[in-house]
């Protein structure tokens, strides 16, 4: 199989992740489209590894579950603790910090 | 013949008092100012007492001199080393001369009368004691001023009698015109002093130092435009200091100050501090002859202008100032013909300080009398009621227009002889200009003369509602009058006696006869004639009972409009400096507000609008972040791609 066709998915995915940051309201969806970016980059990683024959990019993609893990756990947190405060998850209700 | 190289001896003996003549009314001076109050009681007789202590101490002087030979007698006092730095001394120490001398003589002699007379001139006025030390403040200047060793310590006197005509001037600062004219004649004289203040660089940069000593001996050596260049900064000096064309217009300003003041300062020694400086830097002038020309034209120029102005005024003083501003110009005039003139020139000036002195005095009793009316218009038959001032007036106003025997004839005789003398044309118009300006002396003297004290009264109410009831003035102030009358009767021929007053002098300034193209007989007999002729014509304008003196000014002829303003020397200050210096600081402002303020006002109201706009785009709606986010992003691997392809 073309490994290529790896990386149109991968853009393909990451394309969708970024469309849903920016124009999807809820944080909870908001966050799953961070995730669907990150494990596009994923997706990326191993099939260049794959294509170069290098294990570098598998290691890569150890790391990005590590930390996207982690950054799950803080962001969720975050998202729950604004839920129950302000009694909504929309990120455009969270717009006290500006000018 | 020119003096020998100037080599004074240090002091000894009884010369060591020089300090003290100076000393003397400088305590006077620190007492009654740092007194205060406390001094009001006895304060005027202080004041006296260091004048006429100063007199004495000079007397003591004038007779030492006299006691040794002509050519010893130049004296010089190390005082203490005034500013010691490294590479650079200067010191207070003072000169006793001959030159010196006579103004010592002068200055605390004229200027104890005048005290003596204030105490009855101010006897009504409540800061008399802070007058007194005014005068005597004025006294120490010009004592330093005169007896200087060195240019630094002259400069300080010069400044330091600035200082006290600007006091005095202003004494009646409650009256706006004093204040006014007390700045005027403050301003007017820093032009002048900025040309001293040069002249004495130049002097430390050329000679590498500004004692007389150092300027005196090597001057002849140095280069030609160097002394040109000093000769004219110290003549700007001097036309300011002695209202001089073309700086001459504080002076008529000035008489708003106490008329004992306008006697000693403004007519006796201070407008005279600038013949002074001439004739003391002879040695420069005598090696500058375009600098010496430049002075006899000034002299020239306002002998004119003050004797045409003191022909328009009706204000007794005013006119009388004219008339100081004239005498001065002779003696101007005498200075810049150089050896032949120098001790005419200060001849006359010691002369006129008797006479004028004696005269503003006798104005000052008329206008005591008057209830201070200063107008001449309102004057008028005044001899029966003051006598003493009206003989002693009379024979200061002999004495100024120079009728024999009295004293202005014999020095203004000998001014004129040596114009003459001087030869060329220069010589023969400076010589006429004397001879003419002898006329229109003659000429407005006797109008003073006649509309004071003859005539018709024509005395009028003063504003409160008095009748003018005119009164002989007290013993104070009729002694100092009648003892300067004294002077002007027999001064000039004391002085004339084997050129007793030239031989005198002739050491420090040296001397040469001048070649008169006229017979100085035949040329003494057409000044008489001229005299004559200008005295004649008043008494027919102001002297015959068929045509009284109007009490009100008629509007008079273009000249005499012109002379009543000063012959425009204000109008031309105004248009020349007052106007320009206006457009200039308003040009300044406008850059500084537009200019300097618009840039920087403009570059803060940039930032600070330009950035109230950027501020917007912090709207607080994260998904607009991520979008520039994405952005930044998209464009920053863009480049990479477009830079590595």
């Amino acid at each position: 199989m073309n490994p290529d066709s790896y990386l149109y998915l991968s853009a393909i995915l990451f394309s969708l992740g970024a469309l849903g940051v920016l124009i999807r309201r809820d944080a909870i969806v908001v966050f799953m489209c961070i995730e669907l970016m990150l494990n596009a980059a994923n997706l990326a990683f191993v099939t260049f590894s794959r294509m170069h024959g290098r294990l570098d990019g598998q290691i890569f993609a150890f790391f990005t579950m590590v930390v996207a893990a982690a950054e799950v756990v803080v962001g969720l947190a975050i998202i729950i603790t604004v839920f129950r405060t302000r009694r909504s998850a929309s990120v455009d209700d969270a717009n006290l910090l500006k000018y | 013949m020119p003096p020998s190289t100037y080599a004074p001896v240090a002091a000894t003996g009884v010369f060591t008092l020089t300090a003290w003549v100076v000393a003397l009314p400088m305590i006077g001076a620190a007492i009654l100012l740092l007194g205060g109050k406390r001094t009001n009681a006895w304060g005027h007789l202080l004041g006296c007492l260091a004048a006429l202590g100063s007199f004495a101490l000079g007397a003591v002087l004038f007779f030492s001199l006299l006691g040794k030979p002509g050519d010893a007698r130049s004296y010089d006092q190390h005082v203490y080393t005034w500013i010691p730095v490294p590479g650079f001394s200067a010191d207070a120490g003072f000169h006793l001369d001959q030159l010196s001398m006579t103004f010592v003589l002068l200055i605390t002699g004229v200027g104890s009368l005048i005290h003596i007379y204030s105490v009855g001139y101010m006897a009504h006025d409540d800061n008399r004691r802070k007058f007194f030390a005014y005068l005597n403040l004025f006294l120490a200047a010009m004592l330093v001023l005169v007896l200087a060793n060195n240019y630094l310590l002259l400069y300080a006197g010069w400044e330091g009698v600035g200082l006290a005509s600007y006091l005095l001037i202003g004494f009646w600062q409650h009256k706006p015109s004093a204040a006014v004219a007390a700045k005027k004649a403050f301003i007017v004289n820093r032009v002048g002093d900025v040309g001293l203040s040069i002249a004495v660089m130049l002097m430390y940069t050329t000679f590498g130092g500004f004692a007389f000593t150092d300027v005196f001996n090597k001057a002849p050596g140095a280069d030609r435009d160097t002394i040109l260049g000093i000769g004219l900064m110290l003549l700007l000096g001097a036309c300011a200091k002695s209202a001089q064309f073309p700086l001459q217009s504080w002076l008529l300003d000035a008489m708003e100050g106490p008329t004992p003041v306008s006697a000693l300062i403004h007519a006796a020694t201070m407008v005279t501090a600038g013949v002074y400086l001439i004739v003391r830097s002879h040695v420069i002038f005598d090696i500058s002859p375009n600098a010496r020309l430049l002075v006899t034209i000034v002299g020239a120029i306002t002998l004119m202008m003050g004797a045409i102005i003191g022909c328009a005024k009706d204000d007794i003083k005013k006119a009388l100032a004219g008339s100081t501003m004239s005498q001065i110009g002779y003696m101007v005039l005498g200075a810049g013909l150089g050896p032949i003139g120098y001790v005419f020139a200060i001849m006359h000036l010691v002369t006129h300080g008797f006479f004028k002195a004696g005269l503003f005095l006798g104005a000052g009793s008329v206008m005591h009398g008057m209830n201070d009316d200063v107008d001449m218009r309102h004057y008028g038959a005044l001899r029966k009621y003051m006598p003493v001032t009206y003989v002693t007036f009379g024979l200061g106003y002999l004495a100024i227009i120079g009728c024999p025997p009295f004293s202005g004839f014999w020095s203004k005789d000998k001014i004129i002889e040596a114009a003459f003398a001087q030869g060329g044309t220069s010589g023969w118009v400076l010589g006429c200009t004397a001879l003419l300006g002898a006329l229109i002396t003659a000429f407005y003297m006797t109008r003073v003369m006649l509309m004071t004290f003859f005539g018709e009264k024509r005395w009028v109410e003063d504003e409160q509602g008095h009748e003018a009831h005119p009164h002989e003035s007290p013993k104070s102030m009729t002694i100092p009058m009648i003892l300067l009358a004294v002077g002007s009767v027999f001064a000039g021929g004391l002085f004339s006696i084997g050129s007793s007053f030239a031989n005198w002098l002739e050491p420090v300034t040296g001397r040469a006869e001048g070649h008169s193209p006229i017979n100085t007989t035949v040329l003494s007999v057409i000044t008489l004639v001229a005299v004559a002729l200008g005295v004649g014509y008043a008494w027919r304008l102001y002297g015959t009972r068929t045509r009284p003196v109007p009490a009100l000014a008629p509007a008079g002829s273009p000249l005499t409009r012109a002379a009543r303003r000063d012959l425009y020397g204000d109008a031309f200050n105004e248009a020349a400096f007052m106007r320009t210096g206006q457009w200039l600081t308003r040009l300044l402002v406008y850059f500084d507000l537009r200019g300097v303020d618009g840039v920087v006002n403009g570059v803060a109201a940039g930032l600070g609008g330009s950035s109230s706009r950027f501020r917007r785009l912090q709207n607080g709606f994260v998904r607009s972040y991520a979008l520039s986010m994405f952005g930044g992003a998209a464009l920053l691997i863009a480049a990479l791609l477009l830079v590595k392809a």
